[in-house]
């Protein structure tokens, strides 16, 4: 660790200001260069916002039109990432907080949480596209997509709940059981409704993931340029309609759009998180 | 027994159900890879995919030791870049720094965390792409791209990490050291660090198995070209873009094989999980 030190041999004052210094540089350099990938997205993408862009749908491969069919892909698999994931998630967060003590079967259900959370979406999507593409019969589609998405964000909803469910204080419980309820109305009627701010924040934070995801996404849920009508129509994602006109080419002008508009989100999905975080979780525990 | 009572038996079951769901996708997730990664392997045998040096799947040839080379390459690349940008902006906004300048940073840092890496792939291909072509030669489209990219999106979670376990050492260690008469880089170098190691190193961990799973990203600035890279300015392509490359067309034994390689990829991240998993519980114990 003795960057300076040993051979050097500074005076330790003289060597506190230089690894100061330094230590300055570097945290200069990695917040200036991700700050920059920010204002560029924006800079370059602002100017292709408008309504139109927002509100028509994408035409000639992109090149022409808006990215409307795209916002609505986008949020209909999140919408059924969600639908999946919330309550699988949750219920995983009740049984390890409220109907259990520590023991193998906790510690194998958190190890298989975190194997999980650490699965390159690429392994997700190759996993998607064989069971619910092939095996499943649902094909491209905003079903497969969406089921993919859920198995991925669901150790996001187990661990953030698990934490907003801890953070109730045992008191509320124990008033709850002195009443003569049961551990399930102690659940749902006490529990439950003082977490739910902690919850929503697991289940935005999620959102913002899966607005985001590519590499699961196209495999999945396919990349067809048209509106989507039903859970079976195969459909392109902002992320995925990203990627498509940034890597071949088609329009940068429309990729800076399309970037603006997914970070754009994000950022306000994640702002919201984490004033809710700061608001409901870790001022409480 | 009461109704109420047998209700709440048939709610632990319920839950547990649920519960063991993150378990079970983890168990169908592995089955179903292996299921038809692993038949091909055994078909060509181990060696020829893990050491054979050509991937030409329409000749039967599915030799991946350029893939793993290059998924080494750029992880390690990755980490020379982020490990010590973001370590020492962990160390510098913990120690260093304001407090209200940390608490302005650090949510930047982790909000920045949530950029999509198609985003991040883009900019590189933008700007450092030609950059390293004007100014270094090659193509651009190189490891030294792909490693600069990958260092860049591995910082947030690093430097999170690592703040959160420094952060973690009690402050009666650094008044000790302080009242010893030791400065506070040397507070830093001998006593806060060596306790917060673990919490570090898992973090690091974290952001390797993020560089070496990322996909899209590096597809962007990496050039994929399916060979060992002979330096770091030229091309190189990864396990991640071997699968996302070729899926699209792939049939019958060349999509087995992209399976193959994803078994690959999950036995490293695989191990790469536990790895941290046990380093960061044995922090934990502490």
């Amino acid at each position: 660790m003795s960057l300076m030190g040993g051979q050097l041999k500074l005076q330790p004052r003289t060597e506190q200001k230089v690894i100061q210094v330094f230590m300055y540089l570097m945290t200069s350099i990695a917040v200036l260069v991700l700050v920059f990938i920010l204002v560029v997205i924006l800079k370059n993408g602002l100017p292709q916002l408008n309504l139109e862009f927002l509100t028509k749908n994408p035409a000639d491969m992109g090149r022409e039109g808006g990215i409307l069919s795209t916002i609505v892909a986008t949020i209909f698999l999140t919408f059924i990432a969600l639908l999946v994931a919330t309550p699988l998630g949750v219920g995983t967060a009740i049984y390890l907080t409220e109907y259990t003590v520590e023991s193998r079967i906790t510690r194998i259900i958190r190890f298989g949480a975190e194997c999980l959370a650490g699965i390159p979406s690429i392994i997700f999507g190759l996993f998607g596209f064989i069971l619910f593409v092939n095996k499943l019969k649902f094909g491209w589609s905003i079903l497969s997509g969406g089921l993919t998405l859920a198995f991925m964000v669901l150790p996001t909803i187990i661990r953030t709940s698990e934490e907003a469910i801890k953070a109730v204080p045992p008191a509320y419980r124990l008033v709850s059981f002195s009443l003569g309820s049961t551990r399930w109305q102690t659940v749902t009627r006490v529990v439950l409704p003082s977490a739910i701010p902690g919850i929503v924040t697991g289940v935005i934070l999620s959102i913002g993931r899966s607005i985001g995801e590519t590499a699961a996404v196209i495999f999945t849920a396919g990349s067809a340029l048209r509106m989507p009508t039903s859970l079976f129509s195969s459909s392109r994602t902002m992320s995925v309609h990203f990627y498509i006109l940034a890597k071949e080419g088609v329009s940068m002008p429309k990729a800076y759009g399309t970037a603006a508009v997914l970070v754009i989100s994000i950022l306000v999905i994640n702002i919201v998180t984490y004033y809710l975080m700061e608001k409901y979780i870790k001022r409480k525990s | 027994m009461t109704r109420l009572e047998k209700n709440d038996r048939l709610v632990r079951l319920g839950l547990l159900m649920i519960a063991l769901s993150a378990i079970s996708v983890l168990a169908i997730i592995t089955l179903f890879i292996f299921e038809q990664g692993t038949p091909i392997m055994f078909r060509y045998g181990f060696k020829s995919f893990l050491l054979g040096q050509d991937w030409y799947p329409s000749e039967k040839s599915f030799g991946l030791l350029p893939m793993i080379v290059g998924s080494l390459m750029v992880t390690f690349g990755a980490l020379i870049i982020g490990v010590p940008l973001g370590l020492a902006s962990a160390i510098f906004l913990t120690e260093f720094s304001h407090r209200r300048l940390t608490r302005i940073l650090k949510p930047v840092i982790e909000l920045l965390a949530g950029i999509p890496s198609v985003v991040y792939g883009f900019i590189g291909l933008m700007f450092l792409v030609p950059f390293i072509r004007d100014n270094f030669g090659g193509p651009g489209l190189s490891v030294l791209a792909a490693s600069l990219i990958l260092g860049i999106m591995i910082l947030p979670t690093v430097i999170s990490i690592a703040i959160d376990s420094i952060r973690a050492v009690p402050d009666s260690y650094r008044e000790g050291s302080i009242a010893l008469g030791a400065t506070r880089w040397q507070t830093v170098r001998m006593v806060v660090l060596p306790a917060a190691r673990s919490g570090i190193i898992a973090g690091i961990i974290l952001g390797m198995g993020r560089a070496i799973g990322e996909t899209m990203a590096v597809i962007m600035v990496a050039g994929n070209a399916a060979d060992i890279p002979g330096s770091i300015l030229a091309p190189v392509r990864t396990l991640t873009s071997n699968i996302a490359l070729e899926m699209a067309y792939a049939s019958e034994e060349h999509r087995e094989a992209l399976f193959a390689t994803g078994v690959i990829l999950f036995i490293i991240i695989m191990i790469l999980n536990t790895i941290a998993n046990v380093t960061s519980t044995r922090q934990r114990k502490k």
